[in-house]
């Protein structure tokens, strides 16, 4: 459980300095990836122009959120389905190897 | 991490496909070979997969005021070393090319360098002589999977101040100002990465340590010390 423990105190620091920075001012909380727009047309001083655009973009944040949701549980999905298997199959192992144990003995 | 759609210029995108082409061709072979030959790493291989999924996907609030996502290939990374984790990583780069606008198939070469190639190599690495010196197991994940996530996005402040120096100051006076963007608001990120990535590997640990010993990644005297350290 210790590590548990250490995992479960990480990730309260991290709420917590969401909090704290989120009630200290104004952020926009946009994504990091698409500051980088911003420095290549400081960088370029405006002359860039991206040469191919997205073959499809999600016609709404819904969409974009909804398709994200997806990504995510398709990953925990298998990830759960695993590890319950893994555990499982270390039960029944333990199992048999108990009654194994007992039959030796009454034999 | 994920350089955008459009935003490499010849001839940068295509060599980053040229790097990284190859590295998933003899990625994808390793995997058919594993698969065939080892059937009961086949879990392991899909749990890998799919937290890079899942990690990629969540984009979380940083200490900057902006939001950023973990990479998740650090796992992959020390399971299966970075040949295998490559493909992975691409498979999860083209979902999000394709559906999500996020990352794009011009960028796809220079983005699974990145994600797929130089963040897990970095990870393997670190991951091997962490084991080697004798540190804890954990301790070894939570470096390697945290360096991997960092190492990720040095690279791809690197590749974009590659392609876009600035006029004083030259690649280093860019690459500073694309590392201004990333290194604070990734490192939180990445700490978080690493501890959940070490809790996965207790899992593993608890429940199938014979296939980690079979993959090389652990010893059996390692297994033996942390158990008689838990009881």
């Amino acid at each position: 459980m210790k590590l548990e423990l250490i995992v479960l105190v990480i990730i309260v620091i991290f709420v917590g300095a969401f909090a704290y920075v989120s009630s200290t001012g104004n952020h926009e909380w946009g994504g990091a990836d698409d500051q980088q727009e911003n420095v290549v047309h400081e960088l370029t001083g405006g002359t860039y122009q991206p040469w191919f655009h997205s073959v499809w973009e999600p016609p709404s944040k819904e969409i974009e959120s909804l398709l994200f949701a997806l990504q995510a549980s398709i990953g925990s999905m298998i990830i759960g389905y695993f590890l319950g298997y893994y555990r499982a199959l270390s039960k029944m192992k333990k199992a048999a190897t108990a009654t194994e144990q007992e039959g030796k003995s009454n034999a | 991490m994920h350089i955008m759609e459009g935003f490499l210029p010849h001839p940068w995108w295509e060599i980053w496909f040229a790097l990284s082409l190859p590295v998933v061709a003899y990625g994808i072979y390793r995997m058919d070979q594993i698969i065939k030959e080892r059937r009961e790493t086949l879990p392991l291989l899909a749990v890998s997969g799919a937290f890079i999924f899942v990690l990629s996907s969540l984009k979380m609030p940083s200490v900057t005021g902006s939001c950023s996502h973990p990479t998740g290939t650090g796992m992959g990374a020390i399971l299966f070393g970075p040949w295998i984790t490559s493909v992975l990583s691409m498979i999860v780069l083209i979902y999000q090319a394709l559906f999500l606008a996020h990352g794009g198939l011009t960028t796809l070469g220079a983005n699974t360098f990145s994600m797929g190639i130089a963040g897990p190599i970095i990870g393997y690495f670190v991951y091997k002589s962490a084991m080697r010196s004798g540190l804890n197991l954990y301790a070894a994940v939570f470096l390697a999977a945290m360096l991997a996530d960092c190492a990720t996005y040095v690279v791809t402040s690197f590749q974009l101040a590659l392609a876009f120096p600035a006029a004083s100051g030259g690649v280093f006076a860019s690459f500073k100002a694309f590392m201004a963007i990333f290194a604070i608001t990734q490192v939180p990120l990445a700490v978080v990465e690493g501890a959940v990535t070490a809790l996965m590997f207790k899992y593993f640990i608890q429940l199938r340590s014979d296939v980690l010993i079979r993959l090389n990644v652990v010893s059996a005297s390692v297994i033996k010390r942390l158990r008689e350290a838990s009881t």
